[in-house]
């Protein structure tokens, strides 16, 4: 649990991500309750929590699949929850991993990755595909770049759909439990990927319950419950030392 | 025994017939195809705009392309053929004003846009099941990849709906293509128009048949090229 070092400090001067008063109703449903959350650039946030504690719809939040009722996200002190084209042009800095990969099931692999690339950012063809082969190398799956979605492991799928995010460089990735999905042989290696990927000093935020990934790459552990942040603090210092009673519950759960 | 089989052969294809009819029989053929082409066609580039205008958050679009669905679904296709060629037919003096008479009193054009219009209803209700069958993380997907709307539309939702919407609207084709002997009823000489006056020249029943015959094979190559199309859109599953 010591390779930390080899992933680089965050930058605290930098904000990314700043998040003020956020609240979201379902109905009279109260998702998220006045959430205040700041992410500095290259910070790794892991969120954790029992179901329906609103961790996947505070990220959601962030790259407004799901649009709050109240408050403002900034991401590059861009306000992203009005309709503008800076709010678009700033979420583009934000990339996102699924549950269930989403990834495009008529197209191949490699067509996947550069979708975005080309229609979005006008890259040529050529220089597109170039630089998804070397990513989808550095996920170890240029190999299968021809296959079709269908043709692969939820694993391989998994680790494509990291690729294809990484093709638009992203400022900062949100994972909404990348390995729920996956049968347990194949969780270690998309891990691996995002450890990998830590190392390279891309701000994540990830909702997972891996921990060991939370451990071994993150900086704070965020524990919500009820839409409320009940504990931000060190991942140590999370799972050691529960402060809270939910807390202390929770982990008793997933032990 | 061969005498019988040449009796036999005779109540099916009488030579004698087949020299008075069969020609035209095939022109009439060429009728229907090029009424269901056209028309189908045309439903197509209809039905798209209708499903996304149905499923529009504006509200008086939506209204629109409900009323429009539902009436054009609701009714017998031969009160729409009767509506246009005899009902907006009796309107000569108007159309004549506005320059398109030479469209309302000829059959074939009447029938060509009641068969679009009903068509286009139908088709509208096939596009909007289909569009509504591409899972949401799909969009989502496009969403969080920053996808303009027309890219994401265009190359994402598109092509996996179409697969969904094939089975139907081939199956909507193909009730089209057995729908149009309606249009021989406002005097078209499709392949029925051809077989009605044959029939009532000679009280040769036959002629139905070889009609019946005739339609069976539009329905059959239609068919093949549809297994074709099929096969190419889902060439990225697991066969």
């Amino acid at each position: 649990m010591t390779q930390k070092s080899a992933v680089p400090p965050p930058d605290k001067r930098r904000p990314v991500i700043e998040i003020r008063g956020l609240n979201k109703w379902y109905g009279s449903y109260h998702a998220l309750r006045s959430i205040d959350l700041t992410v500095h650039q290259g910070e790794r946030i892991v969120l954790c929590g029992p179901s329906g504690s609103g961790k996947s719809t505070l990220i959601r939040c962030i790259n407004q699949l799901e649009r709050p009722n109240e408050g403002s996200i900034l991401v590059h002190g861009v306000e992203v929850t009005r309709d503008t084209a800076e709010a678009d042009k700033a979420l583009r800095e934000v990339g996102m991993v699924f549950q269930h990969f989403n990834l495009f099931p008529h197209m191949s692999v490699l067509d996947n990755c550069t979708l975005a690339p080309t229609t979005v950012r006008g890259e040529n063809r050529r220089q597109a595909e170039e630089k998804a082969h070397a990513i989808l190398k550095k996920v170890g799956m240029d190999n299968h770049a021809h296959k079709y979605p269908t043709q692969l492991s939820g694993g391989q799928q998994q680790r494509v759909a990291i690729a294809r995010t990484l093709c638009m460089d992203p400022q900062v990735i949100l994972f909404d439990e990348p390995t729920a999905a996956l049968d347990p042989e194949m969780v270690k290696e998309v891990l691996d990927t995002m450890v990998n990927l830590a190392r390279s000093g891309v701000t994540m935020l990830c909702v997972t319950h891996e921990m060991g990934f939370a451990r071994q790459v993150a900086e704070r552990v965020l524990f919500l419950d009820h839409g409320t942040v009940l504990e931000d603090t060190t991942p140590d210092a999370f799972f050691d030392n529960p402060r809270t009673e939910r807390a202390r519950n929770f982990l008793n759960q997933i032990l | 025994m061969s005498a019988f089989l040449q009796d036999a052969l005779a109540l099916v294809v009488d030579p004698d017939l087949f020299d008075r009819y069969g020609w035209r029989m095939l022109e009439g053929l060429w009728i229907t195809v090029k009424l269901v082409g056209i028309s189908f066609t045309l439903g197509l580039l209809l039905g798209m705009p209708l499903a996304l205008g149905r499923m529009s958050d504006v509200r008086p679009v939506q209204l629109f392309c409900r009323a429009y669905i539902y009436f054009f679904r609701g009714s017998p296709l031969l009160a729409q053929l009767f509506l246009i060629y005899y009902g907006l037919g009796s309107m000569r003096g108007f159309w004549q004003d506005v320059g398109l008479w030479w469209f309302f009193r000829d059959a074939w054009y009447c029938s060509l846009l009641a068969f679009t219009l009903n068509t286009a209803a139908y088709q509208a209700e096939i596009f909007r099941g289909s569009l509504l069958a591409v899972p949401k993380g799909q969009y989502e997907a496009c969403k969080a990849l920053g996808l303009h709307r027309a890219t994401a539309f265009l190359k994402v939702v598109l092509p996996q709906s179409m697969l969904v919407a094939l089975g139907p609207l081939g199956n909507e084709l193909i009730l089209m293509i057995k729908a149009s002997a309606i249009a021989s009823l406002v005097t078209v000489y499709d392949v029925m128009g051809v077989a009605r006056l044959a029939f009532s020249r000679t009280f040769d029943f036959q002629v139905y048949l070889w009609a019946a015959l005739l339609y069976l094979l539009i329905v059959e190559i239609v068919r093949r090229v549809l297994r074709r199309i099929e096969w190419r859109l889902s060439r990225h599953m697991v066969r």
